[in-house]
């Protein structure tokens, strides 16, 4: 009995010895994604059925996960079970992982595919420590939203300084319209309005350092940011209960004509067009001047993917990275998504809001990526529960500032 | 294969048997509860120590993380809620014995009512949270339009940091009193006939008879009642985070929430810390559980 046993069980071994290596000529990749929603799923879909057709030999299997969960489960899967390629952010939301060693760098290929020409405008934001630790494939502007019937309707014109957004603001308060919109459960909505402010009011460069933790919150360039967002808050020209309220959620709002203005970034556009709104209703313009003289800067949050350092494939993962950074291959993949290539050598597609967008971004001074990317983590999350504070009651902002401070002693100590 | 003879450690057993035996069919239960009880247990309070992000190295900061946690604005403000939510919660067992009295009657399709009041509990916690939140939601919301049919102007419970902790707590209760009332309605079942029959010629009736016959034999349901009422406020994490995620501004926190926002939410990653308020939510909860263990070796000594 046991020798037949053995027996059989040395022939299944030589079997698996004989069969692995025409097993490995086969060579596979796995991509952790956070495209749960349709159009991110296609274009990855589409992206790696591209890949595979010009590489063959190479198998990419994609895990998708939901894109809130993700954030949690890219911790465990890094550790845990490394995949080859995995989504992730630009800026101080990837330093964690890079500090930790969880990122491959790979300088190498940003040298041999000549990145830092075609990928420019992204270089800044994926660079620590004078090093490159992933590829951006889409970027996409913030501005604000506004529905043209409303603006019509009640002889406004489109403002370009804050004066007259608050003007505007006056006369849609006088017909009981919300002059602005927005949903902040969630709380990163307000923080779009925190960049904004405070990019407006005291330019790029204070702001890069204030999230970067070299300026007290308790400063007074700081306090004038807060002064003129109140002048939005205090006479009560934003949706009351946006605290309740998830940005979705807001969205109604703007489409039945309650709220005129919506500060949000581009994913925005599909959702109101599906809602009923056309390039006839919907408009865009760019976040009005304050300071006279600032030199315009924007948020515009970059999609990455990264190299994990546990990646069993990191020659093909390579491949992959440089095959997703070509101009070719970002002009397809933008072309689904509706957003901005990163490549200066791609083609936006002609849709009305990405025109405007890539024209409003090319033309600014400076792009910052958004207050819970260029801030670390902590300070992200206690500062955006302060900025909803502040928004649902201005008159707390001593407070707020201070408790701000404490924070960013701690955190960046 | 022929058995060996191997009459030393037989005789061994045998003598051993009845001593071992115990521990044998221990084994297993007390395998598992070290494994996935006592040992971590013992690492959360060691990591609460520990400044660590999760995936760099542990660093030893001592007892760091409590002192800034008694210095924590929103450790009090979680603990305040904590102490609402126990307070409000204590509701559930009187609401849900009222219920059960009152259905404990024999109607055509009583099973059916029973049914429909035991519902709320069945449904999942997540479904009771998001029921509640389009109940409470601003402009479109049945509480807000009502409100604001009421007083002309609509309140936003859960974007009004003084109400948004009852806000959640009411819905909260809906399940909780459910729970409650098929606890006391199992045991209106074992209520002795004879001694409500005997109370009733001795002309108890009304409060009296609730409050010195029935009461006295649902003692058992009411130990229930309050001990998962107790664990279920002290719990209460699923409705937080689906209902509010904690605001407006972090108003209608709970200790648990704070700990998992700490500790494993999308900005936290402040593992030692959010250890550290597991061990606070720890302690408060040994209170309870020393005293509930307290009782039931008590009662247990006196042959209830």
């Amino acid at each position: 009995m046991s020798v037949v046993t053995r027996t059989s069980l040395a022939l299944l071994m030589a079997g698996a010895a004989l069969t692995a290596p025409a097993a490995a000529q086969q060579r596979t990749l796995v991509f952790n994604t956070d495209a749960s929603d349709p159009a991110p799923k296609a274009a990855f879909d589409q992206l790696v059925a591209d890949f595979e057709a010009a590489n063959p030999d190479v198998k990419v299997t994609i895990n998708t996960f939901d894109h809130e969960g993700y954030k949690t489960a890219i911790r465990n899967f890094l550790t845990a079970d490394a995949p080859d390629l995995a989504n992730w952010y630009a800026g101080n939301r990837m330093a964690p992982f890079v500090e930790a060693g969880q990122f491959e760098d790979i300088s190498d290929i940003w040298a041999s595919e000549n990145m830092s020409e075609t990928l420019k405008s992204a270089e800044a934001s994926m660079t620590i420590d004078g090093k490159q630790w992933g590829v951006p494939y889409t970027y996409y502007q913030w501005g604000i939203y506004y529905n043209k019937s409303l603006f019509a309707e009640h002889g406004v014109e489109v403002p370009t300084t804050w004066e007259q957004f608050i003007a505007a603001c006056a006369k849609f308060k006088a017909a009981e319209i919300d002059c602005t919109t927005t949903g902040t459960s969630q709380l990163w909505p307000g923080a779009g309005w925190f960049d904004y402010m405070n990019l407006r009011t005291n330019g790029y460069d204070f702001h890069m350092a204030l999230t970067n933790g070299e300026i007290p919150w308790t400063d007074d360039r700081v306090r004038a940011t807060f002064t003129e967002w109140a002048k939005l808050i205090e006479p009560g020209y934003l949706t009351a209960n946006h605290a309740a309220l998830d940005w979705q959620d807001a969205m109604p709002l703007l489409v039945q004509g309650k709220a005129a203005t919506y500060l949000m970034g581009n994913f925005i556009v599909a959702p109101l067009k599906e809602a009923g709104m056309t390039d006839e209703t919907l408009g865009f313009f760019p976040f009005p001047e304050i300071t006279p003289g600032v030199p315009r800067a924007e948020d515009a949050p970059t999609d990455t993917v990264h190299i994990p350092i546990g990646a069993k494939n990191k020659e093909d993962a390579r491949k992959f990275l440089a095959f997703m950074a070509s101009a070719e291959a970002q002009t397809k993949i933008n072309a689904i998504l509706l957003q901005l290539p990163v490549n200066n050598q791609s083609e936006v597609v002609a849709d009305p809001f990405l025109q405007q967008g890539f024209e409003m971004l090319s033309t600014a001074s400076a792009l910052a990526q958004f207050f819970d990317r260029d801030a670390p983590p902590e300070m992200a999350k206690a500062g955006m529960e302060g900025f909803q504070e502040f928004m649902v009651k201005p008159e707390n902002v001593d407070r707020i500032l201070e408790r701000l401070e404490t924070a960013r002693a701690r955190i960046y100590n | 294969m022929a058995p060996r003879t191997d009459a030393p450690r037989r005789s061994w057993w045998r003598q051993n048997q009845q001593r071992v035996a115990p521990w044998l069919f221990l084994a297993p239960g007390i395998l598992m509860f070290t494994v996935y009880v006592l040992w971590p247990i013992v690492d959360s309070l060691w990591l609460s120590f520990f400044d660590w992000d999760g995936l760099g190295t542990r660093e030893w900061v001592g007892t760091a993380n409590y002192a800034e946690l008694f210095d924590d604005d929103a450790f009090y403000t979680s603990l305040k809620n904590n102490v609402i939510w126990l307070v409000l919660y204590m509701l559930a067992p009187p609401a849900g014995l009222a219920i059960a009295i009152f259905l404990n009657q024999n109607v055509t399709g009583i099973r059916i009512y029973k049914s429909l009041f035991f519902f709320p509990f069945v449904i999942s916690q997540v479904v009771v949270g998001l029921m509640f939140s389009w109940f409470y939601a601003p402009n479109f919301g049945l509480f807000y339009n009502l409100i604001e049919w009421l007083t002309g102007t609509g309140v936003a419970v859960l974007a009004d940091e003084r109400f948004v902790t009852y806000g959640i707590i009411v819905a909260g209760l809906w399940p909780q009193i459910a729970y409650c009332m098929i606890l006391y309605l199992t045991g209106l079942n074992n209520i002795a006939p004879e001694q409500v029959e005997a109370a009733r010629l001795d002309g108890a009736r009304g409060w009296r008879m609730l409050w010195h016959v029935i009461l006295p034999q649902l003692r058992p349901a009411t130990f229930i009642a309050v001990v998962v009422t107790v664990i279920g406020a002290l719990r209460s994490f699923d409705l937080v985070s689906i209902m509010t995620n904690g605001g407006p501004y972090g108003t209608s926190r709970v200790l648990s929430f704070y700990m998992y926002e700490q500790a494993l939410s999308e900005y936290g990653y402040r593992m030692g810390y959010g250890a550290a308020i597991a061990a606070v939510l720890f302690a408060i909860m040994m209170i309870f559980i020393s005293g509930f263990i307290w009782k039931m070796v008590r009662d247990e000594r006196e042959g209830y």
